[in-house]
C-alpha cells in the first residue's frame, strides 16, 4: 500500500498531518453549508447553515494564523448579520415558510456562468506560480493590528466608522415607517 | 507547456497545503454565492449569496497576507474592513427590503420593477 501511493507522499502526509487534516475538513464544511444555503428550501434553515458556514471560516482563518479576525468572524458573522437576517425574514412574514426561497427561471444560464468563472479560477490558480514568502507570521496577531490601525491605516479606520454611522442613520431612514394621510392618500411623513 | 490538471490531482501537491488551496477553495465558495445571486427569487436570499461571495474574499486575503507578507497584516486589515463594510451593507439592504415589502407586499425580486420603463 504504502510502496503504491509512494514514500514521500507518506512523509508530507505525516509531517503536518493536522494542517491538512484541518483545511480539507474545514474546506468540507465550508463547501457543504455553503452548497445548502443556496439549495434549502426554507430561508431561516438557509440562514441557520450560513451561521455554520461562517463558523467553519472563522476555524479556517484559525489555520491562517488569524485569530484576532476569527473572533471578528464569529463575533460580527455568525453573532450580529445571521441574527439581523433571521430579523428581517422575521419581520417579513410570509404565510408559509416552506417554500418561502424559490428559484427564478435562469437557473442553467446562471450555472453556465457559474462553471465559467470557477474554471477559470482554479485553471488559473493551478497555473500560477506562487512567490511564498519564508517569513512567519507574527505569534500575537492582535498587538501589531491595533498598532497599524491606529497609525499607517487611521483615515481608513475613521473613515470605517463614519460610514458604519452613515449606515446606521440611513438604514433607520429607509425602514421608518411612512405615514399616510387617510384623507388625500398623499405621503406625508 | 505544462499541464496543470495533472499538477493539481498529484497527491505530493495536494498534501501540502499552500496559497493554491485556499485560492481554489474561495473560488468555490465565491460561485455558490454567485450562483445564489443569479438564480434565486427571494431579496433576502441574494443579501446573504452576497455575504458569501464576500466571505470567499475573506479567504483570499487573509491566506494572502499569511503567505506572501506575513509580517505586514496587509491582508487582515483589509479583511477587516470587508467585514465592516458587509455588515453596513447587510444593515442598509435589509431596511431597504422592508421598505419595499410595505409598499408592494413582496420580497420576490421579479416584483420589483418599479425602474421598469
Amino acid at each position: 500500500m504504502i510502496d503504491l501511493i509512494g514514500r514521500e507522499v507518506v512523509d508530507v502526509f505525516l509531517s503536518n498531518f493536522w494542517s491538512i487534516g484541518a483545511f480539507y475538513t474545514l474546506a468540507l464544511v465550508i463547501v457543504a453549508s455553503g452548497i445548502l444555503v443556496v439549495l434549502m428550501k426554507n430561508i431561516v434553515h438557509s440562514v441557520l447553515w450560513l451561521a455554520v458556514c461562517f463558523i467553519g471560516m472563522a476555524g479556517l482563518f484559525l489555520t491562517l494564523d488569524a485569530d484576532f479576525l476569527a473572533a471578528v468572524q464569529v463575533l460580527v458573522y455568525a453573532g450580529a448579520v445571521c441574527i439581523m437576517v433571521v430579523l428581517g425574514i422575521m419581520v417579513i412574514r410570509r404565510a408559509d415558510m416552506k417554500f418561502s426561497n424559490p428559484f427564478n427561471t435562469q437557473v442553467y444560464a446562471a450555472a453556465g456562468v457559474v462553471a465559467l468563472v470557477l474554471a477559470v479560477c482554479t485553471f488559473l490558480a493551478v497555473k500560477t506560480e506562487w512567490m511564498v514568502s519564508r517569513a512567519r507570521v507574527p505569534e500575537n496577531t492582535v498587538e501589531p493590528i491595533a498598532t497599524l490601525l491606529l497609525s499607517k491605516y487611521v483615515v481608513p479606520f475613521e473613515v470605517a466608522a463614519v460610514l458604519l454611522l452613515v449606515a446606521l442613520i440611513g438604514a433607520l431612514l429607509i425602514a421608518r415607517e411612512v405615514k399616510t394621510d387617510a384623507n388625500t392618500g398623499s405621503q406625508a411623513d | 507547456m505544462q499541464i496543470p490538471v495533472v499538477k493539481l490531482i498529484d497527491p505530493v501537491t495536494m498534501l501540502s497545503i499552500g496559497p493554491a488551496h485556499y485560492v481554489i477553495l474561495s473560488a468555490v465558495l465565491f460561485c455558490i454565492g454567485l450562483f445564489g445571486v443569479l438564480a434565486k427569487r427571494n431579496a433576502i436570499m441574494v443579501l446573504i449569496c452576497i455575504e458569501l461571495m464576500l466571505n470567499a474574499v475573506n479567504i483570499n486575503l487573509v491566506a494572502f497576507s499569511k503567505y506572501v507578507t506575513p509580517a505586514d497584516f496587509i491582508g487582515q486589515i483589509f479583511a477587516i474592513f470587508v467585514i465592516t463594510v458587509a455588515a453596513a451593507e447587510v444593515g442598509l439592504g435589509l431596511a431597504i427590503i422592508i421598505a419595499i415589502y410595505r409598499n408592494k407586499v413582496s420580497v420576490n425580486l421579479d416584483d420589483f420593477d418599479l425602474l421598469k420603463w
